[in-house]
């Protein structure tokens, strides 16, 4: 990380734009990946918010399976809303992402490098741990394919609009709260897509229509989504 | 390098937050006679003088606030985000105010989209929410305009905030077409026709007139009532500038 910074080091070693995404990738993950108790916070969120289901509603199995599809994808979605606040926290507090900023290096790539980190260890896990948490809720074996793959394809642009909102209140001191009211609005096209697809597999429809809009919409925010995330993380840390 | 001019004189004139104080308290007394009139004589025309509607009778009146008032919340939203994409690109401080000046007016135009749709929904679908396909995205666009203001207030620095808010104003008008297309797909696959919006392809005249004139009546009172919160902006952040002082001493004088 240290030849990312500075200038000269930057010029010797030659990094290119795929070296840099590496070595940010690597960084991001060997330092989440060294406080163990934080990394499975989602997870343990996604299972309790689920837990909740049953009891707040009714445990009748016909009703949870029902229920299911919606109850798995919004629960997944506040997980990741809520390990998204210290996509940037860390890094801001240290000062790491100043330097990061004041680099020769294009913020877009590792922007997306650190994206792609967080998803990583958010998105993909609860994507692994997803279908075990189904059987709970008793939805029915069709509909695994669907909810792993929408779940897949969905949970990234999840990371990278939540980014976005992790970037405008990284200067703040309580931006949890508000990282919710920015972002929750716009996680909404993704909800309905992803349980959409779960639902068509559960009742044997065709799912490529969904998985389709839910891969557009990441294309879509892994063109965009970086620019506004760099553009953010400029304002938050020179304001 | 070329020093060519390509935009107008007036568009870096409107960039002087003195000027533009100064045009909008000329411009001031025009629109709001224009709002006043036009409201005045839509309400008159719509709820006395246009007919009533065949299938609904005179609860159908109530689109000569609720259209309206739905319109200029998302034509509120698109100014904002274009007012704050000026304020991050050419760093103009009265576009990031009119930004700024944008967000509780639609905010509030929203919540009167969404009251009147209720009232309406009342009597014609027998119920306050309709889970529609409409309700459902005018909802979302009010989160959104909750979202612009609750970061505007929660970063102290000024700048910083304008331009914070800016990049999420962008952010959300990008998304807007994404979330009200999915919405309609949403509610069309999960709600088959459990009722049907009164279609009226051919509106007659007598009814869409008035409309017309209530619509136009509301963009006025909305320059208006902009005009008035930027007007305050301005003097707010320019309370230490030479010209505000000699303004507040000028009026207190008389």
């Amino acid at each position: 990380m240290a030849d990312l910074l500075t200038n000269a080091a930057a010029e010797q070693a030659q990094i290119g734009p795929g070296g840099l995404f590496m070595a940010t990738l690597r960084r991001d993950l060997l330092l989440s990946l060294r406080r163990k108790s934080e990394l499975v916070n989602p997870l343990i969120f996604f299972l309790m918010v689920i837990t909740l289901f049953p009891l707040g509603v009714s445990p009748e199995p016909g009703f949870l399976a029902q229920l299911a599809p919606g109850a798995l994808w919004v629960a997944a979605l506040l997980a990741t809303l809520l390990s998204m606040d210290a996509l940037f926290r860390t890094d801001y507090d240290d000062g790491s992402l100043e330097q990061l900023l004041l680099s020769p290096q294009p913020l877009f790539i590792v922007v997306l490098a650190k994206v792609l980190a967080h998803w990583m260890l958010s998105g993909l896990a609860l994507t692994l741990v997803a279908p075990v948490i189904a059987v709970m809720l008793f939805l029915p074996a069709e509909g695994m394919p669907g909810l792993m793959l929408s779940l897949l394809i969905g949970t990234p642009t999840l990371s990278l609009v939540g980014a976005i909102g992790a970037a405008l209140t990284v200067g703040l001191k309580r931006g949890g709260v508000l990282i919710s009211l920015l972002v929750l609005p716009l996680y909404i096209p993704v909800l309905i897509f992803g349980t959409s697809a779960v639902q068509a597999a559960v009742t044997g429809l065709p799912l490529g229509g969904y998985l389709a809009l839910l891969g557009a919409l990441l294309a879509l925010g892994l063109a965009l989504a970086p620019l506004a995330i760099g553009a953010a993380l400029r304002i938050s840390v020179s304001g | 390098m070329s020093d060519k001019k390509w935009m107008p004189r007036w568009f870096y004139q409107l960039a002087s937050p003195r000027w533009c104080y100064q045009i909008c308290g000329k411009l001031l007394p025009w629109f709001t006679a224009l709002a006043l009139g036009l409201l005045i004589g839509g309400t008159i025309w719509a709820l006395v003088f246009a007919p009533a509607d065949y299938q609904q009778g005179n609860s159908f009146r109530i689109i000569y606030l609720h259209v309206p008032s739905a319109i200029l919340a998302q034509s509120c939203y698109m100014l904002m985000a274009i007012a704050g994409a000026i304020g991050l690109i050419w760093k103009m401080k009265v576009a990031d105010m009119v930004a700024k000046s944008c967000a509780p007016i639609g905010a509030s135009l929203a919540v009167l989209a969404l009251l009147t749709g209720a009232i309406w929904g009342k009597p014609t679908w027998g119920s306050w929410w309709v889970w529609d396909a409409r309700l459902t995205s005018m909802l979302i666009l009010f989160f959104l305009y909750l979202g612009v203001m609750a970061l505007n207030s929660a970063i102290e620095s000024e700048s910083t905030a304008a331009q914070a808010t800016a990049v999420l104003a962008l952010v959300g008008l990008v998304n807007i077409p994404i979330i009200k297309y999915s919405v309609e797909w949403w509610n069309t696959l999960h709600q088959p026709a459990t009722f049907k919006l009164t279609e009226k392809p051919a509106m007659p005249v007598e009814m869409w007139l008035p409309l017309l004139v209530m619509v136009i009546g509301f963009y006025a009172f909305f320059a208006v009532t902009l005009m008035m919160r930027l007007r305050n902006e301005i003097l707010r952040r320019e309370r230490r500038a030479g010209w505000v002082k000699e303004l507040l001493l000028s009026k207190s004088a008389v």
